[in-house]
């Protein structure tokens, strides 16, 4: 096994890392965003993620660029095309189904959004919108060698995850903290109805805050698709990619943008290095490797005991 | 508020039509099916059950199943039945799922008076499904699913296909005596019965042949972000990786795994054999070798009236699950015709009295375990199309 500890093989772990971190990343995103201004967990944003896929690959099919040779502007179009078309499936989403229990007790919405999951994951099934079959999205870009550095090859899709993930978690932070539009998202956060006495339209900013996440949630699923092909919406891997962000949102603080990214980027590093080394320290021991997810849902338990506001959330104490 | 209100129940009442909807059966019982009992009218439609993942992450292993038993069926209505009656197929989709495979099996004996139960592809749902037509004492025959332990449940289910043993021991000989390989990794689905099964059996039968097993990875089917796993493949130096997993997760980990710089030869199970494969895994696939049931250019009057008949009726050539479920549905005539009544007691005697059947398979006889004795073959990818590469028989 002298061969798993190279300078070589520790960049590789690294892209990896990263790049797993990202995908988290933008989709943690969402769900402490929405936190943040409802407080409520929005348990259908796992399912913008893998709508946002399979949107990918519909209009993807419309622009027929499913076939090898796709034009190099087919991505950016797709791209941006799906964050559009999921931001409004968000906040109709909201419009729809949410705010009609804006002031109901938090448990109704909670259930409410579970109903909302499954309605997105049974309606995705259907052969009208994107069936019940396994299928790739590989054919809209190749997954080309970029450079090769010290022997390992920098490949198109984990580069375009970290970087992707880099300029909109950028453009999410100069949203939150420089613009009107932030500030008003800030004072509702922090108290609705006062900010809503002070003129700031609470709906409205609900609203881009929905469509903000769900943006991002269809990026993740964009690139979730491209690296791992696409299955069906009810399938519980993007019940268990959503899982995995949520944990990364709550362990970094949950309604602290800065915090999911930083809860992504832990959650991805237990998840890639950890098992990429421990498991190479025992190679006879097979079940080592098989704690992947243990290993997530473990610093989940360790930063509910020990810091229960995430990494990086505020010590808060309940309204009674 | 009255339309939010409206709104939210009707999608509440469209989710419960797409959960509960998923029946793909066709009608009722059929008129006189049989009311059970000694009573049995000897007339009208013989109903003959399947449950099968027509959706889901396995669909395609349903789908072929089901349109081979059909093809099946319609030649033998077309030769005047079975003693005298019709046969008629009731198909109950179980989306690849457990809860809904036991509910397809309930409803397809009690409901639809299934005088035998054919399925399922996966091991998971014919460990589910068998147990249920043990208790209601109607017999089973499972097309394809290779886990041992799927016979063990009781002397009413039986199966077609080879064993995962048998299967497992047929992909390691092939690693070590076809492909010289000394140095074998697995990456197998930790959550599959058939996958982790299948891991064990060539991890126990390549290290008797000497080979040495460099790494066992493991994954969970539809979470392949396995970067790390497949490091662990690339720097542990192995000339052959065994992934014996469904062919939904096998096309994605074939492509990663090429890209990862991966150039040792994939060889897989059974779970490869679906006309997807290729399209997901694109040119990664070519050079990569799985075990099957059967090779559809193979020189056989068998083979090669089924594969016309069937490319006929569907426009396909039929995969290995295809002529499975083809051959189970002749299986099942044959013993029909045998049994002195269509009881369940008699027509599991005669199917258990089944020797030297000669099918789209191979020729096999059932054993006292329930099992069929037969032979496999290793089936190589080239320019995305299946060629036999070898036939490899019974130890």
């Amino acid at each position: 096994m002298s061969d798993s500890f190279t300078a070589s093989d520790l960049l590789q772990t690294t892209i990896n890392f990263l790049a797993v971190g990202g995908l988290y990343a933008l989709i943690a995103l969402g769900y402490t965003l929405v936190y943040g201004i409802l407080r409520f967990i929005n348990f259908a944003h796992s399912d913008i993620v893998a709508w946002g896929g399979w949107i990918a690959l519909t209009v993807a099919g419309w622009g027929g660029w499913l076939a090898t040779g796709s034009p190099a502007f087919a991505l950016p179009v797709v791209l941006l095309a799906t964050m559009a078309l999921c931001a409004a499936m968000g906040v109709t989403i909201e419009r729809l189904a949410y705010r009609p229990l804006r002031k109901a007790p938090r448990l109704n919405v909670l259930i409410t959004a579970i109903g909302v999951s499954l309605f997105l994951q049974n309606v995705g099934l259907l052969d009208k919108f994107f069936g019940n079959r396994p299928t790739t999205i590989s054919a809209l870009l190749e997954n080309s060698v970029i450079a090769t550095i010290g022997g390992v090859q920098l490949r198109l899709f984990d580069m375009l995850t970290i970087g992707l993930t880099v300029v909109l978690v950028l453009v999410l932070e100069r949203l939150v903290y420089g613009t009107k539009m932030g500030r008003a998202m800030r004072a509702v956060a922090f108290d609705e109805r006062t900010a809503s006495l002070m003129g700031v339209n609470v709906n409205v900013v609900v609203s881009v805050t929905f469509a903000v996440g769900s943006a991002l949630a269809a990026a993740g699923g964009i690139l979730f698709a491209l690296r791992n092909d696409l299955r069906m919406t009810a399938d519980s891997s993007w019940v268990l990619l959503g899982l995995k962000a949520f944990v990364a949102a709550v362990v970094g603080g949950i309604g602290n943008v800065r915090g999911a990214a930083a809860g992504a980027l832990l959650i991805a590093f237990v998840e890639v290095f950890v098992h990429r080394y421990v498991n190479a320290a025992f190679p006879d021991k097979p079940w080592v490797g098989q704690l992947q997810d243990i290993y997530v849902f473990g610093i989940l338990i360790l930063v509910l005991m020990f810091k229960p506001s995430g990494l990086l959330g505020k010590a808060t104490v309940e309204k009674v | 508020m009255n339309l939010n209100t409206c709104l939210r129940y009707a999608a509440i009442v469209a989710g419960l039509l797409v959960l509960g909807g998923c029946d793909k059966g066709k009608g009722g019982g059929g008129g006189g099916g049989g009311s059970g009992g000694s009573a049995k009218p000897a007339t009208g439609n013989i109903v003959i059950g399947h449950f099968a993942s027509m959706t889901g992450p396995q669909a395609t292993f349903g789908i072929s199943t089901d349109q081979a038993i059909r093809l099946a069926i319609k030649e033998k209505n077309a030769k005047g039945g079975v003693k005298g009656r019709q046969v008629e197929l009731v198909t109950i989709d179980d989306a690849g799922k457990q809860t809904e495979a036991a509910t397809a099996v309930t409803r397809l004996i009690n409901d639809h008076k299934a005088v035998a139960v054919l399925g399922e592809v996966a091991s998971s749902l014919s460990l589910v499904g068998g147990p249920i037509a043990q208790k209601a004492k109607i017999p089973m025959i499972s097309p394809s699913s290779t886990n041992p332990d799927v016979t063990d449940v009781g002397d009413y289910v039986f199966r077609v296909c080879f064993l995962d043993d048998f299967q497992g021991w047929v992909d390691a000989k092939f690693a070590k005596e076809n492909l010289k390989a000394n140095k074998a990794a697995i990456l197998y689905d930790q959550a599959q019965a058939y996958s982790s099964g299948l891991a064990d059996y060539f991890e126990k039968a390549f290290k008797e042949m000497g080979g040495t097993i460099v790494t066992k990875q493991a994954y969970t089917g539809g979470n392949l972000e396995i970067s790390s796993q497949l490091q662990s493949i690339k720097g542990a130096g192995a000339e052959v990786v065994f992934l014996p997993g469904y062919y939904s997760d096998a096309g994605t980990i074939i492509r990663k795994a090429k890209e990862a710089g991966i150039t040792a030869k994939f060889l897989g199970g059974d779970g490869w054999d679906s006309e997807e494969l290729p399209k997901i895994a694109g040119d990664a696939i070519n050079g990569h070798y799985f075990s099957n049931h059967y090779a559809p250019e193979e020189d056989r009057p068998e083979v090669k009236n089924f594969v016309a008949n069937y490319k006929k009726e569907y426009g396909k050539t039929p995969d290995g699950l295809a002529a499975l479920g083809y051959d189970a549905a002749l299986v099942l005539f044959d013993s029909m015709e045998r049994a002195p009544s269509l009881d369940g007691k008699a027509l599991r005697d005669a199917i258990a009295a089944t020797k030297n059947f000669t099918g789209v398979t191979g020729t096999f006889s059932i054993d006292e375990n329930r099992d069929a004795m037969k032979s496999a073959v290793i089936v190589e990818y080239k320019d995305g199309k299946q060629m036999m590469s070898a036939r490899i028989e019974k130890k």
